[in-house]
C-alpha cells in the first residue's frame, strides 16, 4: 500500500513550515535515511528524512509552497512493485484520523480525552487535611532543659539507632564532631560508615546522597551553613524533589538537608543569608524550620523518617538556647503542624525559626502595654498550616508576620496573600511584615543591627495594626 | 533570516583532531587496569542478540522520530540513533537487572537495552496515561525499579552524581553490585562530575562512568569545549583508570565493559570508559545540524554503522542468510509498530494526577 509522506513537525513549536525544495523527483528511489527534502521552520532550514524505503510515487505539494500545516501529506511513497497509479489510491484515511484525533486532543476513538479548555481540577482537599496534632505529653512526663544542639544531635542518633538506612553525611560531621557540633558522639557510636566527611563539595555530595536515596537509603545531608547549599540547590529540587513526579510515583528520595540557615553574626553577607522563602516554593520539598529545642527533635526525628526530602533549617543563633524538652522514648512531631505559642485575643503574629525570639520579647512588652497577641510558631513553611493562622485571624482581625528574610515574595507576603483571599472579611486592618531589610548583609555592627528586624519593629507594627 | 541563523559558529565540523572510532580501540589509560588490545569475538547466538538488540533501539528511534513529525510526540525528543552499540554491549557486560543504570536525558536505547518495555516507553513519549510515568515524565524521564534503571535526567551532568551515590549505597550495603553512570562528552565538562570522580575514587565506590563521546555537544564539537579530548584520561588527576573504546564495535565494547565490571565488583573503585561514537541525527528534532558536515556523517553511516557491522559478520561467517536477517527485521518492527500503536491509543492522563505523587 502506499505510504503517505506527511509535512512534518521538525521543532517543538513548529505548526506550519515552508517546503522550501525537493531534493527527490517522481520515479526516485529512497532509502530509510536519504533526505528527502528541505524545510523552513519558524527556527531554521530543516532537512526532510525518509523513513520508510521506497519509490516516490508522487510529489503533492510544490516546491516552495508556504504555509503548509504540519501533517499535511507532501508526497506519496510505493513500495516495491506497486506503479504510479496506485499513488493516487485515497490515503489510508483511519489512520490518518486516528492521528489527527490524537494530536487534538479530541475525537471518536476516545483514545486521548480532550483537556482543552477543561477547568483545572483543585487540588485535592487530601494533601493537607491528614495531617494529625502533636501527640499527647503524658501527665507527669518529666522535661529536662537541652539546647536546640543538643535535641537535634539526639534526634539523629535515636533514627540511627533505630534504621540502619540512615546515615550521616557532609562536611566535618565525623572527625571534627561538626563544625557547629550537632553532630557530637555521633562517629564514635555509629563508626565512620555511617557518619561520613566529605570533601569541600556540596553540589556532588548533595548529588550523591539524593541518588544514595534514590536506591533507598536515608540520608542525612548537613550543609555547614545553608550559604553553601546554593551549590547544591539543582540536586535539591531538580533531583530530589521533582522525581517522584516525574517517575509518575516510582521513584522518590527519603532524605533530609539540614544545617544553620539565615544570619549568624557579623559574618558579611555571603553567610548571612534567610532561605525560608527560596525552598518553600518548591512542590516535592517539605520545609521546616523550628525555633524551640522539643520541636526541633519532634520534627528532625519525623524529617527522618519521612519518604519525601526535608529541608530543614536551622539557626546557628538558636542552636545554644536552652528549652524544656519532654523525656519519652520517642517524641516524633507532625510535620506540616503549626504551634500556638502563646494564645492571645488581640492580634496574631506568626513567625518561624528565630523570628519567634523578636516575636516573643514583643509580645511580652505589648502585654505590659494591654495588647494580648497570639503566637503562631508556624514550624513547618511546606506544608504550610494555614489553617491555624486563619482560624486565629478570625479571632483577632489583625495579623503581622515575623521572618528575617527578604521583604519581596517572603513568607510574610505568602500569608498575607493567604489571608486575602481565605480571610478577607475578618480582617481589621492590613496585614504588616516584619522583615529583613532589602540590603545584602552588611558587616559592620551598627548596620547589620539595622538590616535585621527588631522588637520594636514588631511592635510597632502590631500598634499599627490595632490602631493604638 | 533563519537559515543564516542556524549556521552561525559552524565552523568546520570535523576539527576535533580525534582518531577515527574504529581505529581507537587501544587503552590509554592512568592505569592500565590489564586492558586487552584484542577483540574478543561473538558467538553466533550473541551476534545474533546484539543484532536484535541495536536494531529495536534503531527502529524505535526512526519511529518516534517519524511520530514526532506527526505531532504526537512534543518537546525534546533526543535519539539515540548511531550510538546503539555503547548501551548494548554494556549491558553484555552486566547484571541486567541487578547492576543499576542511570543515564542523562538521551535515554530511550538505555531503556530499551535494560530490557523496559518498548510500549511504556513509547507511551511516555506520547505523554499518555501507560507511559513510564504515567504521561508525567516525558521523553527524559523514564525510570524502572524493577530493570534498575535510574532515569531519564534533563540537567547536563546531573546524573553522574546520583549515579555515584547509587554506587555509594551499594558499598553501603555492601552488595557487589555495580553502578553504569553514562554522560555525554558535553557533560564531561561540568564541575559535579569531577566532584563525583574524587569522592568515588576516596571510597573506592563501585561505579563505571561511562562517557559517550559522539563528539558533539548540541553544536559545540568537543575540539571547541574541551582542553583534555582524551575523555579516558579525565579520571587521571584521582588515579581512576580509563580506557578509549571503539563505542561502534559491540563487541569492544563489551569486552571493555567486563573489564570495567570486574574491576569495581572487587572492589578497587571506579573506572571510566570513553565511548567514541556518533549521533547520526540532530542533537535534538529541531537541530538543523550545521555545525557538520554532510560527508562526515556520511562516512561514520557507510563505514562504522554498529548495525551494519554485525550484519555483515554474520553474512560473511555463514551464521545468518540475509532471509534469517529479514525475519529479526520484520519481528523487530512488529514491536515497534505494536509499541507505536499502543502509545496512540493509551488514554491521556486523568486530569487528577496534576496533583498526585509530589509527596509520598
Ligand atoms: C546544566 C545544563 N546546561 C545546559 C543544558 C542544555 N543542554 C541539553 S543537552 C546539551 C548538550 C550536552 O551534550 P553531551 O553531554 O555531549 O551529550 P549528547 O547530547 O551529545 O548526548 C545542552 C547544552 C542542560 N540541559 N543542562
Ligand atoms: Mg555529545
Amino acid at each position: 500500500m502506499p505510504i503517505e509522506i506527511l509535512m512534518p513537525a521538525l521543532s517543538p513549536t513548529m505548526e506550519e513550515g515552508t517546503l522550501s525544495k525537493w531534493l527527490k523527483k517522481e520515479g526516485d528511489s529512497v532509502k530509510s535515511g536519504d533526505v528527502i527534502a528541505e524545510i523552513e521552520t519558524d527556527k531554521a532550514t530543516m532537512e526532510v528524512e525518509a523513513v520508510d524505503e521506497g519509490t516516490i510515487g508522487k510529489l503533492l505539494i510544490p516546491e516552495g509552497s508556504e504555509n503548509i500545516k504540519v501533517n499535511t501529506p507532501i508526497a506519496v511513497l510505493l513500495a516495491d512493485g506497486e506503479d504510479a497509479s496506485a499513488a493516487s489510491a485515497p490515503p489510508a484515511k483511519d489512520e490518518h484520523s486516528v492521528l489527527e484525533a490524537a494530536k487534538n486532543g479530541s475525537g471518536e476513538s476516545g483514545s486521548a480525552p480532550a483537556m482543552n479548555g477543561a477547568a483545572v481540577p483543585a487540588a485535592p482537599a487530601a494533601i493537607k487535611a491528614e495531617i494529625a496534632s502533636d501527640p499527647d505529653i503524658p501527665a507527669g512526663t518529666e522535661f529536662v532543659t537541652m539546647t536546640v544542639r543538643e535535641a537535634l544531635r539526639d534526634a539523629m542518633a535515636e533514627e540511627m539507632r533505630r534504621d540502619a538506612d540512615v546515615f550521616v553525611i557532609g562536611e566535618e560531621v565525623a572527625e571534627y564532631q561538626g563544625a557547629y557540633k550537632i553532630t557530637q558522639g555521633l562517629l564514635q557510636e555509629f563508626g565512620a560508615d555511617r557518619v561520613i566527611d566529605t570533601p569541600i563539595t556540596e553540589h556532588g555530595f548533595a548529588g550523591l546522597a539524593t541518588g544514595a536515596a534514590l536506591a533507598g537509603l536515608k540520608p542525612i545531608v548537613e550543609f555547614m551553613t545553608f550559604n553553601f547549599a546554593m551549590q547544591a540547590m539543582d540536586q535539591i529540587i531538580n533531583s530530589a524533589a521533582k522525581t517522584l513526579y516525574m517517575s509518575g510515583g516510582q521513584l522518590g528520595a527519603s532524605i533530609v538537608f539540614r544545617g544553620p540557615n539565615g544570619a549568624a553574626s557579623r559574618v558579611g553577607a555571603q553567610h548571612s543569608q534567610d532561605y525560608s522563602a527560596w525552598y518553600s516554593q518548591i512542590p516535592g520539598l517539605k520545609v521546616v524550620v523550628p525555633y524551640t529545642a522539643a520541636d526541633a527533635k519532634g520534627l528532625l526525628k519525623a524529617a527522618i523518617r519521612d519518604p519525601n526530602p526535608v529541608v530543614f533549617l536551622e539557626n546557628e543563633i538558636i542552636y545554644g538556647h536552652s528549652f524544656e524538652v519532654p523525656k519519652l522514648d520517642d517524641f516524633v512531631l507532625p510535620i506540616g503542624k503549626a504551634r500556638i505559642h502563646k494564645a492571645g485575643k488581640d492580634v496574631t503574629i506568626v513567625s518561624f525559626g528565630i523570628g519567634m525570639s523578636y516575636a516573643i520579647k514583643a509580645a511580652e512588652q505589648l502585654a505590659a502595654e494591654g495588647i494580648d497577641a497570639e503566637l503562631i510558631d508556624l514550624r513547618t513553611l511546606r506544608p504550610m498550616d494555614i489553617d491555624t493562622v486563619i482560624a486565629s485571624v478570625k479571632k483577632t482581625g489583625r495579623c503581622v508576620t515575623v521572618e528575617e528574610g527578604w521583604p519581596q515574595n517572603s513568607v510574610g507576603s505568602e500569608i498575607a496573600s493567604q489571608l486575602m483571599e481565605k480571610a478577607f472579611d475578618y480582617l481589621d486592618a492590613p496585614v504588616l511584615k516584619v522583615t529583613g531589610k532589602d540590603v545584602p548583609m552588611p558587616y559592620a555592627a551598627n548596620l547589620e543591627k539595622l538590616a535585621l528586624p527588631t522588637v520594636g519593629e514588631v511592635i510597632a507594627a502590631v500598634k499599627a495594626v490595632t490602631y493604638r | 533570516m533563519a537559515v543564516a541563523k542556524s549556521q552561525v559558529g559552524s565552523k568546520a565540523a570535523s576539527t576535533d583532531g580525534r582518531k577515527p572510532a574504529a581505529r581507537a580501540a587501544k587503552a590509554s589509560s592512568a592505569r592500565t587496569a590489564g586492558a586487552k588490545s584484542s577483540i574478543a569475538e561473538f558467538s553466533r547466538d550473541e551476534e545474533f542478540a546484539a543484532y536484535r538488540e541495536m536494531l529495536l533501539i534503531r527502529r524505535f528511534e526512526e519511529k518516534a522520530g517519524q511520530m514526532y513529525g506527526m505531532g504526537l510526540i512534543h518537546g525534546f525528543c533526543h535519539l539515540y540513533i548511531g550510538q546503539e552499540a555503547v548501551v548494548v554491549g554494556m549491558q553484555l557486560a552486566i547484571r541486567n537487572g541487578e547492576d543499576q543504570v542511570i543515564t542523562g536525558y538521551r535515554d530511550h536505547g538505555h531503556m530499551l537495552a535494560t530490557g523496559m518495555d518498548p510500549k511504556g516507553v513509547m507511551a511516555e513519549l506520547t505523554g499518555r496515561r501507560d507511559g513510564y510515568s504515567r504521561g508525567k515524565g516525558g521523553s527524559m524521564h523514564m525510570f524502572s525499579i524493577e530493570k534498575q534503571f535510574f532515569g531519564g535526567h534533563g540537567i547536563v551532568g546531573a546524573q553522574v552524581s546520583l549515579g555515584t551515590g547509587l554506587a555509594f549505597a551499594n558499598r553501603y550495603r555492601k552488595n557487589d553490585r555495580v553502578t553504569l553512570t553514562y554522560f555525554g562528552d558535553g557533560a564531561a565538562n561540568q564541575g559535579q562530575v569531577y566532584e563525583s570522580f574524587n569522592m568515588a575514587e576516596l571510597w573506592k565506590l563501585p561505579v563505571i562512568y561511562i562517557i559517550e563521546n559522539n563528539r558533539y555537544a548540541m553544536g559545540t564539537s568537543v575540539s571547541r569545549s574541551s582542553a583534555q579530548t582524551d575523555f579516558s584520561k579525565r579520571g587521571l588527576s584521582f588515579n581512576i583508570p580509563g580506557e578509549q573504546v571503539d563505542g561502534m564495535d559491540v563487541r569492544a565494547v563489551r569486552a571493555a565493559g567486563e573489564r570495567a565490571v570486574e574491576w569495581c565488583r572487587t572492589g578497587k573503585g571506579p573506572y571510566i570508559l570513553e565511548m567514541q561514537t556518533y549521533r547520526y541525527r540532530g542533537h535534538s528534532m529541531s537541530d538543523p545540524a550545521k555545525y557538520r558536515s554532510k560527508d562526515e556523517v556520511q562516512k561514520m553511516r557507510t563505514e562504522h554503522d554498529p548495525i551494519e557491522q554485525v550484519r555483515l559478520r554474520l553474512i560473511d561467517k555463514g551464521w545468518a542468510s540475509e532471509d534469517d536477517l529479514k525475519k529479526v527485521d520484520a519481528e523487530v518492527r512488529d514491536i515497534v509498530n505494536e509499541a507505536a500503536d499502543f502509545a496512540q491509543n493509551s488514554p491521556e492522563p486523568d486530569a487528577s494526577e496534576l496533583w498526585t505523587d509530589i509527596l509520598k
